[in-house]
């Protein structure tokens, strides 16, 4: 990766700044002024039982989801509300689903390739060039000619992670990327997002996988009812969390 | 004497001007219905409303109603074309709701993450649209929108009847009429000839359904 060592070298700048970000769903309120900085190559870890809204928090970023109070920044920029303003955010802003959502009527290597020649206007050649280093990188390059529903669950989620990389982003978002996965496909999409981290990308990742949370986050956030109630460095937080609400979560998902 | 395979010649040309007005109408409303689908699903507010209002208004028009309107309202309005242009327009307009609903039915069979990952990389509203969810719609609309198309290019025969003139209706109705023909013989002329455009569209109809289904 060339952009790894500038990413690396411009690390501390503040990337993603939400600034006391509200949002409700009718009455119920989700997102509860949320203040949160992502810093240029940094490895944020968001977990919390369901329902804290850290899915929501994970898709207002690039805008999925729209908030009712607060602003969020990237780059600086503050987001744009809505068209070509908010789709060109959105072209540097990587995201990966739950349920990968790769486009079912295109091949592997056509969803890799779209957004490069649509959005960024790339000649076919150079971006199937790309496309073909990415699917190589995540290790599916042989499936490239299959549909997504010819691929497994792990691999469908990899190939959602090329296709995110593609656009060449500033920042990944993962909104709970193993979660749909049987547990022995759990680990080849964590090691590329391990070796994604490794690489200097910044990324901010929703999941219930502590083991990743341990080895490749810089700080984890716990969210609980909406709100931010917990930042910490992983060991710390593990091991010595602060509130009872943390204390009370790990409690019961280290358990077992 | 027989009232069909005497005048085989007449009927053939009656078939290809009825063919004309089916193939005009198919791609015509599948144009504007898209388009209107486009607008019902649009971020925009007055395109949805306009969509909506669309699809209310002409669906509930009978087709007769929508001809007249273009052949006798048009002109008084300074607009001046031929009864084929009209008929065909006619035909188009009354079609393009039907064709929207089915269409639509197809949007809402794509799931909400097809749309959301499009956004996800990029894609405008148009292009998400366009690469993403219409291509997936349209496979899923198959069944509808062909008992759409088959439907309209029946109506086609009404469409003949208002007066385009030389399609087959106008034809069969030439021979029974004027040259005294019997009516049961010819009309079933009429019928075979338009089983000729019908049959072959549910044949390629379900073909185009197995080429191009996909798998979720």
């Amino acid at each position: 990766m060339t952009s790894a060592g500038e990413t690396r070298a411009a690390i501390g700048q503040p990337l993603v700044v939400l600034d006391h970000v509200d949002k409700w769903f009718g009455q119920l309120h989700v997102l509860r002024d949320i203040n949160l900085t992502v810093n240029r190559g940094e490895v944020v870890v968001v977990i919390g039982p369901s329902g804290s809204g850290k899915s929501t928090l994970c898709r207002a970023i690039n805008r999925l989801e729209t908030i009712d109070k607060g602003t969020i920044s990237l780059d600086g920029q503050p987001l744009p509300q809505e068209g070509k303003e908010l789709a060109r955010l959105r072209a540097e802003v990587g995201m990966v689903f739950q349920s990968f959502n790769l486009f079912a009527h295109k091949t592997i290597l056509e969803n890799v390739t779209l957004g490069p020649i649509k959005v960024r206007k790339q000649k076919q050649a150079d971006a199937e060039r790309r496309a073909k280093e990415l699917l190589d990188r995540v290790g599916v390059a042989h499936q490239a000619a299959k549909y997504p529903a010819q691929l497994s669950g792990g691999q469908q989620q990899r190939v959602a992670i090329a296709r995110a990389l593609a656009m060449e982003p500033k920042v990944m978002l993962f909104d709970e990327p193993t979660s749909a996965l049987d547990p022995e496909m759990i680990a080849e999409v964590l090691d590329v997002m391990v070796e994604l981290a490794e690489g200097g990308m910044t990324m901010i990742v929703v999941t219930h996988e502590m083991g990743f949370a341990r080895e490749a986050a810089n700080r984890v956030v716990f969210m609980a009812d909406g709100q931010v109630v917990e930042e910490n460095d992983p060991e710390t937080f593990f091991t010595r969390p602060q509130s009872d609400r943390a204390k009370d979560f790990l409690g019961k998902i280290l358990k077992h | 004497m027989d009232p069909v395979l005497d005048n085989l010649d007449l009927y053939w040309s009656g078939f290809l001007r009825s063919l004309g007005i089916c193939l005009w109408g198919l791609v015509g409303s599948l144009a504007l219905g898209t388009l209107i689908a486009a607008f019902r699903v649009s971020p925009i507010p007055s395109l949805r409303w306009f969509g909506t209002a669309w699809v209310t208004v002409i669906r509930n028009c009978p087709l007769t109603v929508v001809l007249f309107f273009f052949a006798f309202g048009f002109p008084e309005l300074g607009i001046n074309r031929s009864y084929y242009v009209f008929g065909v327009s006619a035909l188009i307009v009354y079609t393009s709701p039907f064709v929207c609903e089915a269409l639509r039915s197809g949007i809402n069979a794509v799931s909400a993450g097809q749309a959301e990952a499009a956004r996800a990389i990029g894609l405008t509203f148009t292009q998400s649209l366009g690469q993403v969810v219409l291509p997936q719609a349209f496979r899923t609309s198959i069944p509808p929108l062909g008992s759409v198309l088959i439907a309209m290019f029946k109506n086609a025969a009404v469409v003949g009847a208002f007066g385009v003139g030389q399609d087959l209706f106008s034809v069969g109705k030439g021979l029974a009429n004027a040259q005294g023909y019997d009516a049961l013989p010819v009309l079933t002329g009429v019928a075979v000839f338009y089983l000729l455009i019908t049959l072959p569209a549910g044949a390629i109809l379900a073909l185009l359904e197995r080429k191009v289904a996909i798998v979720r």
